[in-house]
């Protein structure tokens, strides 16, 4: 029997264990896939929690629903990959044996890696929304909070999800007008980049946003340390910024078994090609979503739309066939802007995020950089179609490679 | 894209200025770049820009926190260096792409 063995059982290791089972024989392979946690987070819902919209139970399964008959599932820790000798260890000490790899480990917050974040103020009056944790006290602090100084701070890129500090700010300014307490609540957004988003058109209509929902945005801010008993953050700069309320994107760094294996960059992200999805320095690798250095959004919608590519990819390599199949670092995200509407962008390695419609050129019924109600409802429905369609592996009528057609240059 | 004389080589830079081919990049090059943006290069300029000629080359992502780890040089003396906006003034004279990121 030859084996297949994915690491990490999130968005992109499930939707890999899916579409490899209907590729390969059973009688031939044998696929196992390994997850420490037994419970799958739709982590796009965790937005929605803070402002009461969700709970922690809107946005959790068990992973074993989405697991396809004929994959062996084990719940463990890993200790290490040892890559040249096509091993994978266990935390007790059981050994894997592999032919094909696929890490798909995912990433996660480091909030102890900015001086003063996880303090006295953690989860009182500092808060993530990027946990489970995080967003639920958030959701009770909010409930009582009498407004102040709202400060949301990106620590570093990359981070998971570049569009869902804006939708948060975006969602704070909606919720607390609802709330009739808009006057008390200074929004304020403070971000490593030179303005709302790094690229040109995108920077342009996100700010305009900002300034139309009279949020202020502190560009080029590069944290250095959250001064808690003065409540403010500093940066290396020398700019401090008072807060009464921080909500923190801490930064994100890959899994600590991608340093234990020596296989990792300085934030634990494995050198990947990104094109191919094999790992730069061993054959028989492959790395997907999140874990993977490749420059382009951590998302669920890039790791969608790399797992067609990394399918394809698979296969040839196993076949003994060339790659026929290129990844373009095409991402696609909803954006919430608030009162029931969004907007929505769509991108690769090389094209930013144009106007236009889509998926359908002309037709939409999406709007590209333009807010709409529509857009809004792409991002409900889409709860439906990540539990039921896209971690299932089964196709979606949008192309993995980015198109061109319906976007406005 | 635009062609511009620095330090006598003809090179391909991009609309703000940052080199297109990173392989054009000598030390005589980073002094007239840096000239422009009114920084005068010392040995310890240097440290920080082969580091970060490295770190790219590399692929990786570069971040202030991560230079300040580096045991090159810490965030601090990197703003005295590169004052203002370090990264992408250090990115500009070390001839590489502006860090934008994965967005």
């Amino acid at each position: 029997m030859k084996k297949l063995l994915i690491l990490g059982a999130g968005t992109a290791g499930t939707m890999m264990a899916n579409k490899m089972r209907k590729h390969l024989e059973r009688d031939e392979w044998e696929i196992t896939i390994v997850d420490q946690f037994k419970t799958h987070y739709y982590q796009p819902g965790f937005l929605f929690i803070p402002f009461g919209i969700y709970t922690k139970d809107d946005v959790i399964k068990p992973k074993s629903d989405f697991f396809p008959v004929g994959v062996n599932v084990i719940y463990s820790k890993i200790d290490k990959i040892q890559p040249e000798q096509n091993n994978v260890l266990l935390e007790d000490g059981v050994v894997l044996k592999y032919d094909y790899l696929i890490i798909a480990t995912g990433c996660k917050t480091a909030p102890e890696e900015v001086d003063g974040l996880k303090d006295k103020l953690w989860y009182k009056e500092i808060f993530d929304f990027y946990t489970v944790e995080g967003a639920s006290a958030l959701a009770d602090h909010f409930k009582t909070w009498k407004g102040g100084d709202l400060v949301v701070n990106i620590s570093e890129l990359p981070y998971k999800c570049p569009v869902a500090p804006l939708e948060f700010v975006f969602y704070a300014d909606a919720f607390f007008t609802e709330r009739g307490m808009r006057d008390k609540v200074n929004i304020t957004y403070v971000t490593p980049m030179p303005g709302a988003f790094t690229k040109p058109r995108a920077t342009k209509m996100l700010g305009e946003l900002l300034e139309e929902k009279n949020i202020k945005l502190i560009p080029d801010f590069a944290i250095m340390e959250v001064n808690n008993d003065e409540k403010k953050i500093v940066d290396y700069g020398g700019t401090e910024v008072p807060f009464d309320c921080l909500v923190t994107i801490p930064p994100n760094m890959g899994d600590e078994l991608i340093s234990r294996s020596g296989m990792g960059d300085d934030m634990n992200y494995v050198p990947t090609d990104k094109h191919t999805l094999q790992s730069e320095k061993y054959e028989n690798i492959f790395v997907i979503g999140d874990a993977a250095n490749i420059p382009t959004s951590k998302a669920g919608s890039v790791a969608h739309f790399a797992a067609d590519i990394l399918e394809e990819n698979l296969m040839c390599s196993i076949e003994g066939r060339p790659y026929t199949a290129s990844f373009d670092g095409h991402a696609n995200c909803y954006i919430e802007t608030g009162y029931g509407k969004g907007t929505l962008i769509d991108f690769n390695y090389d094209t930013e995020p144009l106007p236009g419609s889509f998926p359908f050129p002309g037709l939409g019924p999406f709007g590209l950089l333009k807010v709409s109600r529509m857009n809004h409802y792409g991002k409900v429905m889409f709860r439906w179609i990540y539990w039921h369609i896209l971690l299932k592996g089964k196709e979606l009528p949008i192309d993995s490679e980015m198109q061109m057609a319906g976007k406005k240059l | 894209m635009t062609t511009k004389t620095i330090a006598g080589v003809n090179i391909e830079v991009n609309e703000e200025g940052y080199m297109i081919d990173s392989g054009q990049w000598t030390e005589e090059v980073a002094k007239e770049i840096a000239k422009e943006e009114g920084i005068e290069l010392t040995d310890e300029h240097f440290k920080v820009l082969e580091y970060i000629r490295n770190k790219v080359a590399s692929g990786e992502t570069l971040t202030i926190r991560g230079i300040n780890k580096s045991g090159v040089v810490d965030a601090k003396t990197f703003y005295k260096l590169f004052p203002g906006a370090p990264l992408k003034k250090a990115t500009k004279i070390a001839g590489v792409r502006k860090p934008e990121s994965c967005i």
